[in-house]
């Protein structure tokens, strides 16, 4: 166990976020692959709410930093081919979970630490949604395997995350014409470009050494007693939680939290929608991001099908707002919780033994 | 009994279950990845149990005794 390392994460993720709200994002904004990703499919004209349109370096950063770390140490693979399409699914029924919560599981934390208890009942809903995960698991769910790719053009996808990352990162330090960015509202409100970008290098390199990822973390706690990751998620906590009292940004309630809404129910469903496809998929929604950048086709796929879940969460009315959440958004859920089970009822795939001895 | 297992190319964590189930039926299982996160997941929980493990590296692939 690399502790070094582990304690230098949590400080980056979660001193890191309260900085980049300290320098210019909303609140409790510094990181989250949700509402993150959510902004870059506006600048890319997914959706057309034109308060929530910013090309976020901090998670192009992720992609960027994870690529890089990988590539240096020799493990970039360009891999894939273990159902893309169900992960693109997969990938929708994830954000639209998130953005009914408002925040990836992430996010949760961070909202946790600035004392937004809806934060509390997101993380319930996404423990909850992963035990349901593991019982699929259990059963001998499985999206079958993954190959590395040999082809040139396949080979090519692997690339193409951190490519995309890395263009996106341009054009939106060059106020690129072809990207949208909001004038008004959360989108428009964002620190420094360069800062963003730093911060999401290093935050995405470390993740992808440290491979943290939340619903791993309490799978392994569920499955094994193993609480390696979860730490790195507890010195995140601890982190925040310093940087934003002694900032001021710490306020204890439910009610008036930044980007929240109160409504528990839909609070608990949405995240538990996550942290059941998150489970399917093999990772939570920062974990997609740093295995598509370090050449995981699949992930890509599942990170594509999160821009695609934000657009259409955004066109539908889906998304919740701080007003709470609609009637669509409600019935999205249902039927992405409806998807989602029947995604791990259906994919099971035997696991022959290449031979017993004695 | 000794069980071999062929897990390469299998999502996190279906490498670690897999081989904990065939921990459950048999005294020795081998198994094989080919990523690093089920290697070190593997081990580890090999480790927390006090089993007994040994692993070998061949073109990108792990090959993983583990032992009660």
């Amino acid at each position: 166990m690399n502790w070094p390392i582990l304690i230098l994460t949590g400080i980056v993720f979660g001193l890191g976020a309260v900085l980049l709200v300290r320098f210019g994002n909303p609140g409790n904004y510094g990181f989250c692959a949700a509402c993150h990703l959510r902004d870059i499919a506006g600048a890319l004209g997914l959706h057309n709410a034109n308060t929530l349109q910013y090309a976020r370096p901090e998670v192009l950063g992720w992609v960027l930093g994870a690529f890089s770390l990988a590539s240096l140490q020799g493990q970039f693979r360009a891999r894939g081919g273990s159902n893309p399409v169900v992960r693109f699914i997969l990938g929708m029924a994830m954000m639209i979970g998130a953005l009914v919560f408002l925040g990836c599981p992430l996010r949760a934390i961070l909202r946790l630490s600035a004392g937004d208890l809806n934060g509390l009942t997101g993380i319930a809903g996404f423990l909850s949604g992963i035990s349901i995960g593991i019982i699929f698991l259990k059963r001998g769910f499985n999206l079958g395997r993954a190959k590395l790719h040999t082809s040139g053009g396949a080979k090519f996808f692997g690339y193409l995350p951190a490519l995309a990352a890395l263009q996106l990162i341009i054009s939106v330090a060059f106020n690129a014409p072809y990207l949208n960015f909001s004038a008004k509202g959360p989108g428009s409100m964002h620190a420094p470009v360069w800062l963003s970008l730093a911060a999401g290098l290093v935050a995405g390199g470390l993740a992808w050494k440290t491979r943290m990822c939340l619903s791993g973390g309490f799978r392994d706690f569920l499955l094994v007693r193993d609480t390696y990751m979860l730490s790195v998620y507890a010195i995140l906590f601890v982190s925040a939680l310093a940087a934003n009292l002694h900032l001021g940004f710490f306020k204890l309630g439910f009610d008036k939290q930044p980007l929240a809404h109160t409504m528990h129910l839909w609070n608990f469903l949405g995240l538990f929608l996550t942290g059941i496809a998150a489970t399917l998929a093999g990772g939570c929604p920062l974990r997609q991001l740093v295995l598509a950048g370090e050449g995981n086709t699949d992930a890509a796929f599942c990170v594509l099908g999160m821009l695609v879940g934000a657009g259409i969460a955004h066109q539908l009315n889906i998304a919740a707002s701080p007003n709470g959440v609609l009637f669509n958004g409600q019935i999205a859920v249902l039927a992405g919780l409806i998807v989602t089970t029947a995604i791990g009822f259906i994919y099971r795939e035997q696991i022959t033994p290449i031979g017993k001895g004695a | 009994m000794k069980k071999t297992l062929d897990l390469r190319g299998l999502s996190c964590p279906i490498p670690l279950l897999k081989t904990r189930d065939a921990l459950a039926q048999a005294d020795m299982v081998e198994v094989l990845v080919d990523e690093l996160p089920p290697k070190e997941n593997i081990l580890k929980f090999a480790k927390s149990q006090n089993y007994k493990v040994e692993w070998t590296e061949s073109g990108g692939e792990y090959r993983i005794t583990v032992s009660k």
